[in-house]
């Protein structure tokens, strides 16, 4: 049986990172910047190079990257996933979904789930011991670089092999000197943090292959979630080394969306969380009719059953994350009940967050509306509830 | 109930100990004094109480060792390893699961020593004289009296919904001894024998067909001072004790494996009958199971937690999501078997001793877990608690907390 609580290594983790979170990114801080970066990829596209008042260049993303060089690099939190011997910490998903919880809790930009936890698995797919693979699994461990893979969301799991074929349908290698270099042309829509690589993980007809991201052009994406932005990559005889060939590429790929689905239920937990206590909170001190809103039964009742609905949350995404630690035989079981649950249940607290607000959850001020955005983006992201319990008519024996 | 709240060994690093080899260094010394075979059953569980082995985190001499509660899945594995005699906790839920924490808790050393050990092995069945015609969520507004009278009360009053009266040899009553104070200050705790000649039981018929639960009227009932189970109005606080064991009890406390519960039913019709599947109901039952198997781990976290000894909040959430879980599971294996969801098996007014979930017709389930939402709190009290005791919020304001109960309009 999994174990669903935290260890006192876990609690301390997230006790430092949102302690980080608390100081250095509120949620005010979060949108402000993340306008700016929309704001500055429009005047990018409409021919403007110049940098905006705020100080923001087209195509830098919503990232904080003062923020990010102590999560990845003085933190060591994007080397998790990566084995000890490559600079990394050799943790677990266990303490990435610790990360992601805290990182939903305060939707913050950063390409963490995309970079950390996704990129970092495929990698691992594709064999830690290749010298290719080594070396970016150490530069990600290290903080210095960051790699995305580039496959158009939304793209969830159980098809990770049609994910990847479809990339692959719109890329195609061309073999250059060596067996390892050749040259990729294509396009791949929707590639979640695209402005956050260094380096592209690019699925193609003959494998997987890295692509320095200044070989390549992204073109910026309005996204409905600002604080996840999408880019569209285009890659024209860009230079790229390929990690592995086309069978290892698609299990690298499958490992890499089933642990991704799986940790997106810690982020979403994450998001539900703040927006119930935000709402509480709200709510005690909100005063109608000579009373504080929060006391009236038809609306305590339902914040009883967002917390409820939170409790089986928090279950679905530790057995999820306690599954894929372990390499459980469940494991896709585990993720795709904690996507099927979780997706709906961070939409729902928001959606509940925002009406409970009332007229100061409608507005942009106020930041109820980043967590919409994200919980529904995020609902999408990675295969949607409805592809989930689908996918577990066949793991759990429940056929059509 | 309580002999069973405890995890199974795989739960966590607690039971590694060297506590739990010298329990089942016990048990086995046990088993090998009394092999389960050649021992009458109701032999069998005396010497287990008497052993300390029968819930171990109770007391020496009360059936226990003093030993942490989830310790107790060590012994339980032995024991059924060598099969040995099962409790029936169906007969005897009420008493282990709300009578005896109450009465350990509460009640004086001699009522520990009487009570306890037959209502373990189940020699002795126990019912609960809460609810009344006029008191159910409101519970503290009971009318049932109790004066006293000399070294006895004489109880006056109805009683209702009480279920297993008719097999019951004792009661856990709350009645009231001062209706001049408010309300919650004015109830007293007693065991009451219900072989008296003043209790009456009569049967109430339920949705099911069958009587499970009863009416008890009590007319000049005495019960002995010795049998009050702490102090003059103090009632309120002794039967938090055991309001919050019976929402364990019900919320389920045994630790279920995937498709432990009511989902497990419906899942496997669906894989028998292929013939009843359709794309509606199909999308039904994966949505269902997947609200069930998350219930179902967030009912594992409270379990870890108090093995762990870290208790949580989480646990008074467990018996909302089950009975809601179990009402729509039971409905759509009603509706999924079609033709025969238009049957019933037996109207027969019977007397259950137990509550037979799954030996019973997919109608009996959908019917007997209307109760779920209802038994031992509604869904809707529930609510209001989760509401004012976990998240913080504004109890309603209320005019019946500091008038004299026989002030309050009824
Ligand atoms: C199968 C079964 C077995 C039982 N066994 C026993 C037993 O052995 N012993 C015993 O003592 N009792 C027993 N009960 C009684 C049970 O505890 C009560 O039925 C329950 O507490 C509700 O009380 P009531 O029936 O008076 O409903 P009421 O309290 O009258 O409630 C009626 C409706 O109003 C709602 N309501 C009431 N107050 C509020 C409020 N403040 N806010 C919002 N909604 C509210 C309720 O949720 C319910 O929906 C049993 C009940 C059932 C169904």
């Amino acid at each position: 049986m999994s174990d669903l609580l935290y260890s006192e290594a876990e609690d301390d983790l997230r006790a430092a990172v949102r302690s980080l979170l608390a100081d250095r990114a509120d949620p005010a801080a979060v949108l402000a910047r993340a306008e700016a970066a929309w704001e500055a990829d429009r005047r990018a596209a409409g021919g403007g190079r110049d940098r905006g008042a705020d100080g923001h260049a087209g195509g830098a993303g919503p990232y904080d990257p003062a923020l990010w060089a102590v999560l990845a690099r003085e933190m060591g939190l994007a080397g998790l996933l990566v084995p000890e011997k490559l600079g990394g910490a050799g943790a677990s998903h266990r303490e990435a979904a610790v990360v992601l919880e805290e990182l939903g809790r305060a939707v913050t930009p950063a390409p963490y789930l995309t970079g950390a936890v996704i990129a970092v698995e495929a990698l691992l797919g594709c064999g830690a011991e290749r010298d290719e693979v080594a070396a970016l699994l150490t530069g990600i461990a290290a903080g210095r670089r960051t790699a995305v893979l580039a496959l158009p969301w939304p793209t969830g799991p159980w098809r990770g092999g049609a994910a990847r074929e479809r990339a692959a349908a719109t890329v195609r290698a061309r073999p250059g000197g060596s067996a390892a270099a050749g040259r990729l042309t294509g396009a791949v829509s929707s590639v979640a943090d695209a402005p956050a690589a260094d380096v592209f993980l690019v699925p193609a007809d003959d494998g997987l292959h890295a692509v320095e991201a200044a070989a390549g052009a992204v073109e910026p994406v309005t996204p409905l979630d600002l604080t996840r932005p999408l880019g569209r990559l285009v890659l024209d005889a860009a230079p790229a080394v390929r990690l592995a060939g086309a069978e290892v590429a698609t299990a690298a790929v499958e490992r890499a969306l089933l642990a991704g689905a799986g940790l997106l239920a810690a982020e979403q937990l994450g998001l539900a969380e703040w927006c119930l206590a935000t709402t509480v909170a709200y709510l005690k001190e909100r005063r109608q009719f000579a009373r504080p809103v929060g006391g009236f039964q038809a609306v305590k009742h339902r914040l009883a059953r967002l917390w409820l609905q939170q409790v089986s949350a928090r279950a679905a995404a530790r057995a999820a994350a306690d599954a894929l630690a372990r390499g459980a035989g469940d494991a896709a079981v585990t993720a795709a009940v904690a996507q099927a649950y979780c997706g709906d249940a961070a939409v729902r607290a928001a959606e509940e967050a925002l009406q409970l607000h009332g007229g100061i959850g409608m507005t942009w001020e106020y930041p109820v509306h980043v967590y919409l955005k994200r919980a529904m983006s995020d609902r999408i992201a990675l295969g949607t509830p409805g592809h989930h319990r689908t996918a577990l008519a066949a793991l759990a024996d429940l056929p059509a | 109930m309580a002999e069973q709240t405890a995890p199974q060994a795989d739960d966590g690093a607690a039971v590694e100990t060297a506590e739990a080899a010298e329990l089942t260094r016990r048990t086995r010394e046990f088993l090998a004094a009394h092999p389960p075979a050649a021992t009458e059953r109701l032999d069998f569980l005396r010497a287990r109480f008497a052993a300390g082995l029968a819930w171990v985190h109770y007391p020496e001499g009360l059936g226990g060792l003093g030993a942490p509660r989830a310790l107790q899945a060590v012994v339980d594995a032995e024991l059924e390893a060598a099969g040995a005699p099962a409790l029936d906790t169906g007969r005897t839920g009420i008493g282990l699961g709300m009578a005896a924490p109450t009465i350990l808790q509460h009640g004086t050393p001699e009522q520990r020593r009487r009570f306890l050990p037959p209502l373990w092995t189940g020699e002795e069945v126990w019912c609960q004289l809460f609810s009344e015609p006029g008191a159910g969520s409101d519970l503290a507004g009971l009318a049932t009296r109790a004066v006293r009278d000399g070294d006895a009360w004489v109880v006056d009053g109805q009683k209702v919904w009480t279920s297993g009266a008719h097999h019951a040899r004792w009661a856990i009553l709350l009645a009231r001894t001062d209706p001049d104070v408010p309300k919650h200050r004015g109830m007293t705790y007693f065991v009451c024998d219900m072989t008296d000649p003043g209790v009456d039981v009569r049967p109430l018929r339920q949705i099911t067909g069958e009587a499970e639960f009863n009416e008890v009227h009590l007319a000049g009932v005495r019960v002995p001072d010795a049998q009050r189970v702490g102090a003059v109005g103090d009632g309120w606080r002794v039967a938090q004790t055991t309001l919050m064991n019976e929402r364990v009890a019900i919320g389920g406390s045994r630790r279920l494996p995937r498709e432990g519960g009511m989902i497990g039913v419906v899942a496997r019709t669906w894989r028998e009958r292929p013939e009843l599947r359709t794309p509606d109901l199909h999308q039904r039952l994966l949505a269902l199971w997947v609200e069930a198997e998350a219930a179902r781990l967030a009912g594992e976290r409270p379990r870890q937690q108090l093995a762990a000894g870290h208790p949580g909040p989480e646990g008074s959430a467990m018996k909302l999501a089950f009975a809601s879980l179990a009402q729509r599971a039971s409905a759509l294996e009603t509706e999924l078997l079609g033709e025969e969801g238009l049957t019933y098996d037996d109207w027969t007014a019977r007397r259950p001793e137990t509550v037979d979930f799954l030996g019973r017709g997919a109608g009996y389930r959908y019917l007997r877990a209307k109760g779920n939402s209802i038994e031992g709190g509604t869904s809707e009290i529930l609510l209001n608690i989760v509401a004012e005791r976990v998240l913080g919020l504004p109890a309603e304001p209320r005019a019946d907390k500091d008038a004299a109960w026989k002030d309050l309009p009824r």
